[in-house]
């Protein structure tokens, strides 16, 4: 681990400005290559941010699915918040996200077989049974990721790319193999479940209770766990200085592995929710990249869950409210992705002004 | 399948893994320096966005070429500025580049989605070196200058990184940068220029997507092509000719692929891609657990040696750490 002491003795005395300074000067930066982007691509930034306003909040559907999303990302962002903590990247998490969709897929399928007219069970049953097995799922992806980084001293970030990628090939495989539609197989993913199985909703919205409160549940234990426990104590001793940890009597095998144990289950769950809640059939990208999204919250929060649920709401709102642009402007949707990612990026490069250039 | 077959299935497999080539050869550079350039997939998108975009309305593809080379050197001074000079976590700038210039890409390059645009002139075979049996028809008949450029920089590389006194140098900062700087070498410095020197080659990759290989621009182009070079530069072991093989073997794979879909057409091409992070986990597995020299044990010396050489992959030491000069 590399020191953290700001080396501030080769710099003129001008440039020791207070760290606010760096972080909002790094605000205003993103803010204005923002405007510069949307500037680039011949629309007024002004009439995109109202469009995207308005495209998130104008109707119950629109706010359904803001709040569909925001469930899933907070689960997401709740599990990499332990992950993130113990100083690991858990770029894993997409993959976590679509083996805990894949496991809950296969109860389904099992309690639910193609040719039977109903459940075998009760449905509430079933989508709980569903449920669980998502977490499982994720649980094994992220202590498969887990393993690999602490007994094969294998780095995370490979481990959890590499596994990824098997999770798509997985879903891929069964997609178009032995799970596919009656008739063509297609990247439209599998036959939709029956309606029975499907998560009750808000009305006649995307968004469901039961995703919902997941969510803020994951986020609300991760906010105790992390602020008034021992064990979110030694979590962030382990993510600080792993040896020092290990000196001191901190087990950082077990921490780290717990770490990948709870992230890997909230993403289950983000996956099992996607599954019953969002799409009620497994598809090739049932994260819809949220996972990767959920990184991006935590990152900007820097690992603080208190302040996960306003940026995943923000970011929640950006991701729906740009479905619109190319109705209304013919613009990309993905420029909710550009706005995130320059965010998130100066809010990066701010932090690491402040610390090194900021008097203290 | 008779071996004429096999040698045309082998000769598309090293004109599809060129792109990569430039791609794992460009990160193979920066990790070489000690930086881990995390942001591939954006760059290798975002050049290809760009270097088509430039192409078209210059109606030039060499300064297409450069217009990505551009970009890659841009991503890569902000991924250098926040590792080197700011001390952040290169993991997690360049993770974050990775993500931003895919979604730029798309929207910026909205507009110019499958539009025709000017394409990389075909070559010619390469004189005398055509005539080889089994190498000419596979590396010297390709009718692609890329592909041939792609060969000199292979070799230039490994000539450069074993065998020049400033190659010496670059793998010295990568391993020990503190006692390279007590010998007077500006690690800071030397860092900033591989890094963006590797992004270059990174954002060429993208041009040489969208302006030869898999012409034209179309939202996510090169999806997932950025995550697999990361994958071929760990399963090459940070050396240019092992990286390169690796990226053929992946163009072998893409290609036997394309071939099997006719046969076996439940299986869609893109589980093939798994490949190479399955690859790259069990290489990592075995070099990184010390299981290699477990099983190498058990051959006499001799072989053992040459094996051991031939096997071991070690991260450059000091890779995705800053380095403290004051």
């Amino acid at each position: 681990m590399n020191s953290t002491i700001p080396s501030q003795t080769t710099l003129p005395w001008l440039w020791r400005l207070p760290a606010l300074v760096y972080r909002s000067g790094a605000l205003i930066i993103s803010l204005l290559l923002i405007g510069l982007i949307v500037l680039l691509s011949g629309a007024s930034p002004i009439e995109v941010i109202g469009r995207m306003l308005v495209g998130a909040v104008s109707t119950p559907d629109q706010i359904g699915r803001v709040v569909a999303t925001l469930s899933t990302l907070l689960l997401c962002a709740a599990g990499l918040v332990y992950t993130f903590n113990a100083g690991l990247y858990n770029l894993g998490v997409e993959g976590q996200v679509t083996f805990g969709a894949i496991a809950t897929t296969f109860v389904l399928r099992l309690l639910y077989p193609e040719e039977a007219t109903a459940s075998l069970l009760p449905p509430p049953l079933t989508i709980a049974l569903g449920i669980l097995a998502g977490a499982l799922g994720g649980v094994l992806w992220g202590l498969l990721a887990g393993a690999l980084h602490v007994y094969g001293r294998i780095s995370e970030i490979f481990a959890g790319l590499g596994l990824n990628f098997a999770a798509t090939g997985v879903a891929i495989y069964l997609i178009f193999g032995p799970w596919k539609r009656p008739g063509v197989a297609s990247l439209s993913g599998t036959q939709p479940f029956d309606e029975s199985l499907w998560l009750g909703t808000f009305g006649q919205t995307e968004a469901t209770p039961v995703g919902l409160g997941l969510g803020l549940l994951a986020l609300l234990i991760t906010i105790v766990v992390m602020r008034n426990t021992y064990f979110g104590l030694r979590l962030r001793a382990v993510g600080k200085n792993q040896y020092a940890a290990h000196v001191l009597g901190v087990p950082a095998r077990q921490q780290l592995l717990s770490a990948f144990f709870i992230c890997g289950l909230f993403a289950g769950l983000a996956g099992a929710i996607q599954v019953v809640g969002v799409f009620h059939r497994l598809i090739p990208n049932i994260s819809s990249n949220l996972g990767f999204l959920g990184l991006l919250v935590v990152m900007l929060v820097n690992f603080d869950p208190l302040w996960v649920l306003p940026v995943a709401l923000f970011f929640s709102a950006l991701n729906i409210g740009s479905l619109q642009l190319p109705l209304s402007l013919g613009l990309e949707s993905s420029l909710a992705g550009v706005i995130q990612g320059l965010l998130v990026l100066f809010a990066l490069l701010g932090r690491g002004l402040a610390q090194r250039y900021a008097a203290s | 399948m008779d071996s004429a077959q096999l040698l045309i299935i082998l000769a598309t497999a090293i004109t599809t893994a060129t792109p990569l080539v430039f791609a794992c050869l460009g990160e193979t550079l920066t990790e070489r320096a000690g930086v881990i350039n995390l942001s591939a997939e954006g760059t290798v998108m975002l050049g290809a966005m760009v270097g088509f975009v430039v192409a078209k309305t210059t109606e030039s593809v060499w300064l297409g070429f450069l217009g990505a080379a551009a970009v890659g050197m841009l991503v890569a001074l902000i991924v250098a500025y926040g590792a080197i000079t700011l001390r952040q976590s290169q993991i997690a700038i360049g993770f974050v580049l990775a993500l931003l210039c895919s979604d730029l890409s798309s929207y910026l390059g909205n507009p110019y989605v499958r539009i025709p645009g000017p394409t990389v002139p075909p070559a010619f075979p390469i004189p005398i070196l055509e005539a080889i049996p089994v190498l000419g028809p596979l590396f010297f008949r390709q009718g692609d200058v890329l592909v041939y450029a792609s060969y000199v920089l292979i070799i230039g590389m490994w000539f450069y990184f074993y065998r020049t006194r400033a190659g010496l140098t670059l793998r010295a900062i990568g391993e020990q940068p503190a006692a390279a700087f007590v010998r007077g070498h500006n690690v800071v410095a030397l860092r900033y220029l591989y890094t963006l020197i590797g992004g270059a080659m990174i954002g060429i990759a993208g041009a040489a997507f969208s302006l030869d290989f898999k012409a034209g621009w179309s939202h996510r182009h090169t999806a997932g092509y950025g995550w697999i070079a990361l994958a071929i530069v760990i399963f090459g072991g940070w050396n240019p000719l092992r990286v390169a093989l690796g990226a053929y073997l992946f163009g072998i794979l893409q290609s036997l692929a394309s071939v099997a879909q006719s046969s076996i057409q439940d299986v869609p091409t893109q589980v093939f891609t798994v490949a190479p992070f399955i690859l790259m986990i069990l290489v990592l597995v075995l070099t990184s657990a010390g299981w290699l020299d477990r099983l190498l044990g058990y051959l006499p010396v001799t072989p053992r040696r040459a094996l051991m050489r031939a096997l071991r992959t070690a991260p450059p030491a000091a890779l995705g750490r800053p380095f403290e000069q004051d």
